[in-house]
């Protein structure tokens, strides 16, 4: 099962939410974060894996233990509600320009 | 990726400027907005009534799986100058947002580039507002409807 990984899909989930303002405060290991939750601590793995794959937490490795941070960057991105309006109409006119690139060429055939 | 698409939505405003640049020549891009076939694949919304004209009009409607309609819209089309402008208003049926007025200017960078300028005027501020926040609201949605069926096929 391999889902498609995008920052809503990362916000959606209260748990997540719940972990993304934890970490905001400071950087943290898996272990710690699991510790403010009551959730068994590889479904708190599983959330933190996807926080990852949408960028929405960076992880750095200090001697053996991995600290999760938040990507400011990316949080960014989530906090501005045009940005969803813009990615729509981004995908929309990248399809309208392959369809008509792929037109053209066929005019020229 | 590179950012080629702008929104430009002041505060307190009631209208929005969408922008876009296309390697395309800007009879094309002019195309891919008067034929429907071009319309309904990029759009992904089927094109019921597309009058090319000056006082035309236009429907789009779009069905899920099972048929039913989720998206309707229609407008009135005011100005049509080829290759040059479209002022028309579009209306999303069943939405509370009312009626826009859309007016796109299509220009020409260089024989093969061209420029997309699509302002919207919305009723108030407030309601363009609404409206920008749609896609943002549709996603939550979206992947709440998508954890929901993927915690359906788990248990």
């Amino acid at each position: 099962m391999n889902l498609r990984r995008d920052v809503f899909q990362a916000i959606a989930d209260p748990t997540r939410r719940a972990i993304l303002t934890l970490v905001a405060t400071q950087a943290m290991t898996a272990g710690v974060i699991a510790s403010n939750f009551d959730t068994a601590r590889p479904t708190v793995s599983k959330h933190l894996q996807i926080l990852t794959e949408c960028e929405l937490l960076k992880q750095e490795q200090s001697g053996r233990e991995i600290y999760y941070h938040i990507n400011a960057k990316k949080m960014k991105e989530v906090a501005d509600f045009i940005e969803p309006f813009r990615q729509m109409w981004d995908e929309r006119f990248n399809k309208l320009e392959a369809i008509m690139k792929q037109y053209q060429s066929k005019q020229t055939e | 990726m590179e950012r080629k698409t702008k929104i430009i939505a002041e505060d307190g405003r009631q209208d929005l400027l969408i922008t876009r640049e296309f390697d395309l020549p800007v009879e094309l891009l002019f195309k891919a907005y008067t034929q429907p076939e071009i319309v309904e694949q990029w759009m992904g919304t089927k094109v019921l009534k597309l009058e090319n004209k000056n006082h035309g009009s236009y429907r789009f409607e779009t069905s899920n799986q099972e048929g039913n309609v989720v998206f309707s819209a229609n407008g009135a089309i005011h100005e049509f100058k080829p290759n040059q402008k479209i002022v028309r208003t579009f209306e999303m049926e069943n939405a509370g947002f009312g009626a826009q007025l859309e007016v796109l200017t299509f220009e020409k960078l260089t024989d093969s580039t061209s420029k997309l300028n699509m302002q919207s005027i919305y009723q108030s501020a407030a309601q363009r507002d609404e409206m920008l926040k749609l896609p943002f609201a549709q996603g939550i949605n979206w992947a709440h409807n998508r954890l929901q069926e993927v915690a359906g096929k788990l248990k």
